[in-house]
């Protein structure tokens, strides 16, 4: 099973039949609602339910609600990932006396926030617009043993961290026709951000992608995580030609497709 | 009228001096916090707001403007003040013996980050403004006051209210953006500050949660801060000493 699979599941039974009020299904967010509903957003989204997110389909809806419910996924993910390390104990609770915990508790209780924000964004878990979280195997099949091993689990926590910051800004452009959520999401982006670079610097690297470097100790698997971050022309501007081309990339964070974003997170759904 | 929003119209404006270190936690020394100048009227109806003001001298001054370039401009003046103060952080007489090897190396990043986001906004503005010769905001002039360079924690508490004002501002001018291309910029830009916000509060205070601190993610919905630039100019403007308007932008 993929996110394929699960987005069709929800889309066959509940998008389809979504002839309610759009705006109702917005009331809990608000003024995001309010804004949302006067924006153009096709309310048939029946493309998205067969072709959105699809890893072997394109393209991705460009639409604020895809935005949404793609940033949801995101976020069940890392909640439940940072849940189930809680869990387990694998974060030792004298590392870096008592640091890592600590991070780790806040890191936590943000994805938590994300998640039910988000849900609350596409109004509620009765709402059509609604996705429910997927199953999610972190071991890969046996590959990766984050919840015994903590060197594991902090360099899928690095993936994770860098992989939401590059998913937000992938989805920017989708939500420039509705200020208040595209507002909401840079504010979940710049968090995403925080996290990233400290988990990093727990690792011992910098808080910042250096050229298209997963950095040591991270698995080859997450190189995909990695890949075209190492860009230095901006706009036409060089951001190499100052302090060469690792300062010039680490100045700047890359987008990711959702394509590109949907084929790293399938590794973990099942 | 929208937002009087003026930089410094004066002298060194001591007051938005003293907002600033007060944001970046430094004790205050003195009384009457009041922000010269400062609009209020955030929630002011933007359907009257121009959207098509470009930078430059308006009624002598250099006014920011609006629109994509209004927004530009205003991260140019951002970057300006960033880049101009990592730039005295490394230069300092005593960095070598201020800070240690990860401080340092941190502090130098940060200062290359910020050269290159300066140079970046004057590339991309001179390039892209119709008139960039009367358009383009000039380099600005800095004055930080009493603040010592040889102080890490004065240089770190400073170097981190930057960083958060700079998510902040990027964060709350996002939705000012028109064009996808711009706002991705926007975006490739606001995260690194981020990033950089975090290092900075884990220098200050590495055995706790303030990277990601409950004083700037609120702690029910996990959002960062987003501010106006009527909000952020005010502080920022504490350090800037070159007048310049902002009546365009909310």
């Amino acid at each position: 099973m993929n996110i394929l699979k699960f987005i069709e599941t929800f889309t066959d039974d509940s998008l389809m039949k979504s002839t309610g009020s759009r705006r109702d299904s917005f009331s809990q967010f608000g003024n995001i609602g309010k804004n949302l509903a006067f924006a153009a957003i096709p309310f048939g989204l029946s493309a998205f339910a067969n072709k959105a997110l699809a890893a072997d389909i394109t393209p991705t809806p460009a639409t604020p609600i895809g935005a949404l419910q793609f940033a949801l996924t995101l976020e069940y993910l890392e909640n439940e990932f940072y849940a189930m390390a809680l869990d387990s104990g694998v974060i030792p609770a004298s590392e870096n006396g008592g640091r890592d915990l600590k991070v780790f508790q806040q890191i936590a209780a943000h994805e938590s926030d994300h998640v039910k924000f988000l849900i609350a964004g596409l109004g509620g878990t009765m709402s059509a617009n609604f996705v429910p979280k997927p199953t999610f195997d972190f071991t890969v099949g046996g590959a990766f043993n984050p919840f015994g091993d903590y060197p594991t689990f902090l360099a899928l926590a690095q993936a994770f961290e860098d992989t939401g910051v590059r998913a937000y800004k992938g989805q920017a452009a989708n939500l420039i026709s509705t200020p208040d959520l595209l507002t909401a999401a840079l504010q979940i982006h710049s968090v995403e951000a925080r996290h990233a670079s400290e988990v990093r610097r727990l690792r011992g690297l910098k808080g910042w992608i250096s050229n298209a470097e997963r950095g040591a100790g991270m698995p080859t698997a997450t190189q995909a995580v990695y890949d075209g971050e190492g860009v230095t022309m901006q706009a036409g501007y060089n951001t190499a030609s100052l302090f060469g081309a690792a300062a010039g990339s680490e100045a700047y964070d890359e987008p990711l497709t959702t394509q590109q974003v949907v084929n790293i997170a399938n590794i973990f759904i099942v | 009228m929208k937002n009087e929003v003026k930089i410094h119209e004066v002298d060194p404006s001591l007051n938005n001096r003293r907002s600033f270190l007060k944001l970046s936690g430094l004790t205050l020394v003195g009384a009457g916090l009041v922000l010269a100048g400062c609009s209020d009227n955030d929630n002011d109806d933007d359907g009257n707001m121009q959207d098509n003001t470009l930078p430059g001298i308006k009624n002598g001054v250099f006014d920011l403007g609006s629109g994509d370039f209004g927004v530009l401009t205003y991260a140019y003046a951002l970057e300006q003040l960033e880049a101009d103060f990592y730039t005295k952080v490394v230069n300092a007489s005593n960095f070598n013996a201020t800070f240690n090897d990860i401080e340092r190396q941190v502090l130098t990043d940060l200062y290359h980050h910020e050269v290159i986001h300066r140079d970046f906004f004057k590339a991309a503005l001179t390039g892209a403004l119709p008139d960039p010769g009367s358009q383009l905001l000039p380099s600005l002039a800095f004055n930080y006051g009493s603040m010592n360079f040889n102080s890490r924690t004065e240089v770190l508490a400073t170097a981190k209210a930057l960083e958060d004002t700079g998510v902040a501002a990027y964060n709350g001018a996002g939705k000012l953006i028109k064009s996808p291309d711009y706002l991705l910029l926007a975006g490739k830009i606001v995260s690194v500050e981020a990033r950089h916000a975090s290092a900075i509060r884990s220098l200050i205070n590495p055995n706790s949660s303030d990277f990601a601190g409950d004083d700037v993610i609120n702690t029910s919905t996990g959002l960062d801060v987003a501010k106006d630039p009527s909000k952020i100019l005010p502080i920022a403007g504490g350090f800037i000493t070159t007048k310049f308007t902002a009546k365009y932008l909310p």
